[in-house]
């Protein structure tokens, strides 16, 4: 049964097959990827055609497919999902496919579709800017670069969102995208409270699909905060999307390779997952002649297991990874990739003090190791633990909040108290230029006595 | 002529067509979209449709567009003007597609690979009424260090007699340069480039030989202990973030071979860059020219379409053969092979073919071994020699080699790199484990001293696993010591400081000869008293030879350093073959560590990575590859 509306797209009210979240129906000329309004009484939906078998159209429904019916009308929209682009989306919050979320107007004009077309690799730069965030653990040790794509590995129930909170204040970017996947509500509201606080709110744009929303509707999420983040970095702007859980966008992929009966590749994950998270990922970009994005995204790992396919695909895209374990960044496995693009020009100690810390931190944990089996503690194990200690509550604890500058005088502070020069295997000319000379009397004093 | 169709179903980049007329396997289809004609390929076919893979984003498509079908197969254009270009996976130069469509990779927008408008010098070599065949060569103009060869197009079957050549003078690519007469009569003009399909090997060489000489990297662990052969075959799995793009990018830099051709297959677009940028800006210490110009790169990166991912390690495999045709060492770096078949996988799963494991196509073996097949060391019709050596990275999924891309390519490959993620998390680079990693390839150290080497690392780590338990206390002092050599050798030769432009460049003499200082090191006795003596001795004896390491070769400096360590060593050892009649090598070897190095061998398997015949390196095992 067909009618023709106004504008001469049909309506059709056959639908032939609902198998999970994906519908079939039997309708004429419909673009592969294009969206179709399925209404029934009380619900109304948005769907996305993923596959045609000439007049057999198969749409995967972004608000489920609970409660629709055979006879539901499906309206064909002649386009794919777009977003209006302007700067009246800054400080607005929508749902995971674009609709108002804060009761503001909604927005029709400059309607842009979601971009699918690759950056030209030869049209970008080696990135050479870092973010500064004022965690030591991120700045010192694994510097966030522009352009970057760097994900933070953790579980569920440490403070990620708290993290992404942190950056997106302290980064001197121009705009933040935020998308949450699958987020429940106080954490939506905590983000949210916490970038209006912060007096941020009014330069983000906010992409929110909460755990009580359709599953589905939230794999769009990061494609909508991307085409933004591209488009303004394409005027010029720094811009920073921050996309939490994208674990939860993984499962919804895995939902719907399942309901259309895709042979899993591993443990229920579809083949392609790592398509699918590079086409994302890698709309990091430094434009030769305009802005930036910027990704820093959240990938919490099902029972801790890195080895998970999602952790492990993403690890295989992103630029490194931020551990967080136990509320605060590990100093061991983190890694930011690009960080030797930025650090030799940030201040000359920069490289040799962070070697040095981590080279001396990984002693004091085998001081510890040694210490719980019970061996005698020598001098140097003495020296270690003091200074573990120092590490860990000065630099390593996530309330620290200091600029670079100031954790590298801190950590030459640390080491002061700790060592003597020599002990840290520090070249001479540095230890001729920073070493805190008080603190050496000091150190000198207290071995006298 | 060609035949025509409509899309009947989409699938992602899948598309199903009803057809009339005759179409073949692997054929190139247009699906006419508006303005936009989008490049597809024949993958199946099946009554009067055809399935076929779309090299772009199929967005806005409905069934019923039309599809033009081409006759021809995917192809990829040779001539002169490869060489220091980017190109996609398609062999589309991204330079050009930049300079005409900006920022971004438009569908369905394709630009020709060679350049259209560039002159060049063709001097003949052949005169009118020479007999050619396919492969010879009608002339050469220069192309960066080379003279590149112009050759009667490698698709041409039979003799031929040259009717016309042109004068030596400047040509582009697409000026005719020569008219040649087959058996029957016909005229057949022949311009500076052709086309081949990517998929097809090139195969018109006289014979096949055992690839026997070292390809030198300049990474001392590979070189020394796992070698690479000119015109063999080596693979490189490890987890992410253990080191496979940085040891390939180094080696890319620093192998010695004429070409190096760079597929980068569906990883990250920032690595492309890195080296897009700094190449032209590397001079290579051997030629004096910029790296770039004997560099070429594919780079069909992770956003790029993932059906010329598929296709991009063959259009990389093509270029490499048609250098290796004109006596050339070319070197194929492929990251990530891993990339491609899970390419092949995605294709796989849409055709709904019954799947192997982790849905891997059942045929995957079979297409990894005939890749890596089309590697070689071959002697040309004219008696040149010509290699093409593939080097693939696998990215197995949980780091665990036990997959099936890892365990496929474990199979024919002649060497196995195998980076562990306990290496580089402790930052020991490159990463390349020497437990588990093999080499079947000849290398310039003997193999008794590689054997050598191996038990000594096995042993050692035994022993350290062993003191993990018992303790230093528990530990002999003879023990002790193989233990500290192994770390020794591991800390000073094994690992290499890649950024380095000394420690990271290390030439063939150079690893010979600290090589030779290294054996003394370790098969010398040490009459120490305690275990703090023994470690003390090896740490300074470590940081002398860490500034030989610092030290370019044949400076004072190096001189300097190495006279202080072996006055050092002299101090402190005793020549092993000073006491007993025995050859030093053997009675080190037999009274520490056979016994245990046999039982470690029992326990490994092929899934650990380690051939069945892992101590079997004859140089004539090496020709069974191919
Ligand atoms: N030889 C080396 N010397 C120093 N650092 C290295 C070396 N190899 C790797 N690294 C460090 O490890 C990081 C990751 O290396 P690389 O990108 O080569 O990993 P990969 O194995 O290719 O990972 P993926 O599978 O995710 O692509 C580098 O950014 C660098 O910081
Ligand atoms: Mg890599």
């Amino acid at each position: 049964m067909m009618i023709i509306e106004g504008k001469m797209r049909a309506i059709y009210n056959k639908i032939w097959r609902v198998s999970g979240n994906v519908i079939m129906v039997q309708a004429e000329g419909v673009g592969y990827g294009e969206l179709a309004m399925i209404s029934a009484p009380g619900v109304s939906t948005l769907a996305e055609v993923i596959k045609i078998e000439k007049d057999r159209i198969f749409l995967q429904v972004f608000g489920g497919s609970s409660g629709i019916s055979t006879g539901s009308e499906i309206r064909f929209l002649g386009h794919g999902l777009r977003v209006a682009f302007s700067e009246n989306l800054l400080g607005r919050i929508f749902n995971g496919i674009g609709e108002s979320r804060d009761k503001g107007p909604e927005f029709t004009d400059n309607l842009i579709e979601i971009s699918s077309e690759p950056v030209n690799p030869a049209r970008r730069v080696i990135p050479h800017r870092m973010i500064h965030t004022g965690i030591p653990m991120i700045d010192l040790f694994n510097s966030l670069v522009e352009s970057q794509k760097i994900s933070i590995f953790t579980t569920a129930g440490e403070p990620y969102n708290a993290l992404l909170a942190r950056v997106a204040l302290q980064a001197k970017v121009d705009i933040i995208l935020l998308g949450g996947m699958g987020v429940r509500f106080d954490d939506y509201l905590f983000l949210k409270n916490a970038l209006e606080e912060g007096g941020a709110l009014a330069k983000s744009i906010l992409f929110i699909h909460t755990a009580a929303d359709p599953v589905a509707e939230c794999l769009m999420v990061p494609d909508l905060c991307l085409t933004v983040a591209e488009r303004f970095a394409l005027e010029g702007k720094k811009v920073l999307v921050l996309l939490t859980d994208m674990t939860n966008f993984c499962d919804a992929l895995k939902e719907i390779a399942i309901s259309m009966e895709q042979v899993p590749a591993n443990r229920g994950y579809p083949g392609d997952l790592y398509s699918q998270l590079a086409a994302r990922y890698e709309k990091a970009v430094d434009f030769e002649e305009a802005g930036s994005v910027t990704i820093l995204s959240v990938t919490t790992m099902p029972g801790n297991d890195v080895t998970h396919p999602v952790p492990d695909n993403t690890g295989y895209i992103t630029e490194g990874q931020y551990y967080l374990n136990n509320g605060r960044i590990e100093p061991f496995g983190s890694l930011s990739r690009l960080k030797q693009l930025v650090n030799k020009d940030s201040r000359e100690d920069h490289r040799a003090i962070m070697d040095c810390l981590v080279h001396l931190y990984a002693d004091y944990q085998e001081t510890m190791e040694k210490k719980a089996m019970g061996f005698r503690m020598s001098a140097w194990d003495n020296k270690l633990l003091d200074y573990g200690a120092a590490f860990e509550r000065e630099l390593l604890d996530l309330t620290v909040n200091i600029p670079l500058s100031a954790a590298l005088d801190r950590s030459w502070q640390i080491l002061a108290a700790c060592f003597k020069p020599e002990e840290t295997g520090l070249h001479s000319e540095l230890l001729a230029k920073f070493w805190p000379r008080d603190n050496e009397k000091s150190k000198a004093d207290q071995d006298r006595a | 002529m060609a035949a025509n169709g409509i899309i009947y179903g989409i699938n992602k980049n899948m598309i199903t067509v009803e057809f009339s007329g005759d179409i073949r396997q692997n054929e190139v289809a247009h699906v006419i979209l508006g303005d936009q004609r989008l490049k597809s390929e024949v993958v199946r076919i099946s009554g009067n449709l055809a399935d076929l893979q779309v090299f772009e984003d199929t967005k806005g498509l409905r069934s019923g567009d039309k599809v033009e079908f081409s006759g021809e197969l995917l192809t990829v254009q040779l001539g002169p003007g490869l060489l220091g270009q980017l190109f996609d996976g398609l062999q589309n130069p991204l330079h050009k597609l930049a300079e005409h469509y900006g920022q971004f990779l438009k569908r369905g927008k394709t630009v020709e690979a060679l350049p259209a408008e560039q002159l060049w010098q063709f001097s003949p070599v052949v005169e009118s009424g020479a007999m050619v065949r396919a492969g010879d060569s009608l002339g050469t103009v220069p192309e960066a260090l080379f003279e590149h060869r112009i050759m009667v197009p490698f698709g041409m079957e039979g003799n031929y007699e040259v009717v016309e050549i042109a004068a030596a003078a400047e040509y582009r690519v697409d000026d005719k340069i020569a008219v040649i007469k087959d058996g029957r009569g016909k005229l057949w003009p022949l311009r500076m480039n052709f086309f081949w399909p990517i998929r097809k090997p090139v195969n018109i060489y006289q014979e096949r030989l055992s690839p026997v000489e070292p390809l030198i990297t300049q990474i001392r662990i590979i070189d020394t202990m796992f070698p690479v052969a000119k015109g063999g075959t080596f693979c490189i799995p490890g987890p992410f973030g253990a080191g496979k793009t940085v040891l390939q990018q180094l080696t890319s830099r620093n192998a010695q071979v004429d070409i190096v051709i760079i597929a980068a297959c569906g990883e990250r677009a920032g690595e492309v860059v890195e080296t897009i940028r700094q190449f032209p800006q590397i001079t290579d210490p051997l030629t004096g020219r910029s790296l770039m110009e004997r560099t070429i790169i594919v780079g069909n990166t992770s956003s790029m379409p993932v059906a010329a991912r598929e296709s991009s390690v063959y259009t990389a495999v093509s270029m490499g053969e048609y250098y290796r045709q004109m006596g050339l060492d070319v070197l194929l770096l492929a990251d990530s092979t891993s990339r491609w078949a899970q390419a092949m996988r995605e294709r796989s799963g849409r055709l709904e073919e019954i799947p192997g494991e982790e849905a891997f196509p059942a045929y995957l073996e079979s297409i990894i071994a005939s890749f890596y097949e089309r590697a070689g060391l071959v002697r040309l019709r004219d008696g040149h020699v010509g290699s093409v050596t593939i080097g693939g990275t696998v990215s197995p999924a949980g780091g665990n080699f036990d997959e099936p891309v890892t365990q496929a390519t474990l199979k024919v490959v002649g060497a196995f790199h195998g980076l562990s993620r306990e290496r580089s998390d402790a930052r020991h680079y490159p990463a390349i484990d020497p437990l588990t990693s093999w080499s079947r390839y000849q290398s310039f150290i003997g193999s008794e001293q590689r054997e050598m080497i191996i038990k000594l690392l096995s042993r050692a780590n035994e022993i350290e696993q062993m003191m993990k338990v018992v303790g230093e206390e528990g530990t002999s002092n003879a023990d002790f010591i193989i233990y500290l050599k192994g770390l020794f050798f591991d800390s000073v030769f094994l690992q290499q400081n890649g950024f380095d432009p000394v420690d990271g460049v290390t030439s063939k003499e150079r690893q010979l000869h600290i090589f030779a200082l290294l054996e003394k090191i370790i098969t010398s006795f040490y009459p120490f008293n305690n275990k703090d003596e023994a470690r003390a001795f090896f740490q300074k004896l470590r940081l002398l030879f860490l500034n030989l390491n610092g030290a370019a070769w044949g400076t004072a400096e190096f001189t300097r350093h190495e006279e202080d360590l072996v006055r050092l060593l002299n101090k402190s050892s005793q020549s092993v073959d000073d006491e007993s009649g025995i050859p030093a090598r053997q009675a080190f070897m037999e009274q520490n560590m056979d016994s245990t190095f046999t039982r470690a061998k029992n326990t490994r398997t092929v899934k650990d990575g380690l051939p069945l015949h892992h101590d079997d390196y004859r140089g004539e095992d090496a020709g069974d590859l191919q």
